[in-house]
């Protein structure tokens, strides 16, 4: 590192776990050389070489596209998942928010759906789970359909595109003082549910997922509203407002029983 | 039919709902209860007619109890295994967490242990005024309880007033989360209609909790 601008010392307080089933702790280290425009990531790539040079373990993090769209990149940052500034991911948090003698805590995200694998690294997989119990259509293969066929209003479209931001980080439940998913839940469910494609199925995928939701042991929402503001892509609560609307819908006019026996 | 309604009673949705609408239930059972307080500005003889008529509904007034009974018993027991589960649902407790500022408030964040503030209140409010000293009066000729008197008494004491407006204090920041995030609850959301549905949550908290101590704080001053 000769970069002049590197001049940055950041002193950080990170999670060590070997593994699941290994005793966790905190493990301090000083990291010099650290450049304002470099991000959080690569500040972790900074120590990590040092780390592996010094013949240690470097630091397990998950991490994938690092331009803010894979939602790996989960860290709990003194205190704030990726960081907590607006509409941030950790790849895209940059070091000229700290100041060069700051201490950082980082920690995994917390949560008992999300088992701890490795140093800061979670099994997320209770998301897909969620998504296999009814995030999704069943749409008939063949050509595509014309695209003037299915009409949809702009500004219906656009809403659908803002739940459909959601890259599945988990910030969600990990600032979630409930350790709820009800935001992500509430995202797939809405992207769906405001387009035709997706309504024929509406009513089962709300029961299904919520179900599926409560099984993974994912806390209850009790709208606290510190997902919508660590969300890295400002998903709001209004989401988890239609997933309420849809899944009440459901409970009092869905019927298993459906007219022709389709298997519904 | 009965899977379903299990479904939904046992939903993490289903049940936060039967918290948000017994929740608003005895948001309005509270107003009623106040606009009654407000006759014991007037005084004596009007709190203890209001008492006597209230009381001599007869089986309306079993049927009214045993509804808010019913309400309160459903509102607490849900939210206790609420609370439990979204304990457990952290797993290990982080070493540092801190609000971003945009969401969880100190209103929020409490609402548990307001909740349970209000809930030992609930129990000493009647043993202290319903089972009460009871004391007889005569009215234009009627004989009635003297519950004027009882409250008269009650309120009497710096301590008790202390802690009926620590009560009431917690009752504003217990509802001002719950009645708008009731609707939330619900589904109720949207741009325009969701603040101002906050700040009439505000508005109800302080005007009854506000209005219950202003009572208690009158009577210990007039009674002093």
């Amino acid at each position: 590192m000769s970069d002049a601008t590197a001049n940055m010392t950041i002193y950080l307080k990170v999670w060590r776990q070997a593994s699941a089933a290994a005793e966790g702790k905190f493990v301090d280290y000083k990291v010099d050389h650290v450049s304002p425009d470099m991000s959080f990531l690569e500040m972790f790539d900074v120590l990590n070489d040092q780390l592996v040079k010094k013949g240690e373990a470097p630091i397990a993090f998950d991490h994938d596209c690092r331009e803010g769209i894979c939602g790996m990149c989960s860290m709990m940052i003194n205190g704030k998942a990726h960081g907590g500034e607006k509409g941030t991911t950790t790849c895209q948090l940059h070091m000229r928010k700290f100041k060069s003698g700051d201490a950082i805590v980082v920690e995994p995200w917390r949560a008992k759906a999300f088992p701890l694998v490795k140093d800061l690294v979670v099994d997320r997989s209770a998301f897909d789970k969620i998504i296999q119990a009814g995030g999704y259509t069943t749409a008939q293969t063949g050509n595509a359909p014309d695209a003037n066929a299915n009409l949809i209003p702009k500004t219906v479209a656009d809403e659908a595109m803002d739940a459909a931001a959601c890259i599945g980080c988990g910030a969600c439940v990990a600032s979630c003082p409930n350790g709820s998913a009800m935001l992500f839940m509430g995202a797939k469910i809405s992207q769906l549910a405001l387009l035709p494609q997706g309504q024929p199925e509406a009513p089962r995928r709300a029961l299904n997922m919520v179900k599926s939701h409560d099984e993974l042991l994912f806390g209850n929402c009790t709208n606290h509203a510190e997902c919508e503001a660590t969300c890295p892509k400002e998903i709001g609560l209004e989401h988890i407002a239609r997933m309420n609307r849809e899944y009440t819908k459901a409970t009092f006019t869905y019927h298993e029983k459906v007219r022709g026996g389709d298997g519904a | 039919m009965s899977s379903a309604v299990s479904r939904y009673f046992t939903s993490s949705i289903g049940r936060k709902q039967l918290i948000a609408l017994t929740g608003l239930g005895l948001c309005g059972f509270l107003v009623a209860h106040l606009l009654g307080n407000f006759t014991l500005f007037i005084g004596s003889d009007a709190f203890n007619i209001y008492a006597h008529k209230l009381m001599s509904l007869g089986p309306l007034v079993y049927i009214a109890e045993a509804g808010l009974a019913a309400m309160f018993a459903l509102h607490l027991g849900l939210a206790i295994k609420m609370t439990i589960e979204n304990k457990t649902a952290r797993g290990q407790k982080y070493y540092m967490k801190t609000r971003t500022g945009r969401g969880e408030t100190l209103m929020s964040a409490t609402m548990p242990y307001t909740g349970l503030i209000l809930f030992v209140f609930l129990i000493l409010h009647i043993l202290q005024f319903k089972f009460g000293p009871v004391y007889n009066t005569e009215v234009d000729g009627v004989f009635m309880r003297d519950l004027y008197r009882t409250v008269v008494e009650y309120f009497q004491s710096p301590l008790n007033t202390a802690w009926y407006v620590i009560a009431m204090a917690a009752a504003a920041m217990h509802t001002a989360h719950g009645f708008q995030s009731a609707f939330q609850t619900f589904g109720f959301n949207h741009g325009t209609w969701t603040p101002k549905l906050k700040i009439l949550g505000i508005a109800y908290a302080v005007f009854v909790a506000g209005g219950f101590a202003a009572v208690s704080i009158f009577l210990h001053v007039k009674g002093a």
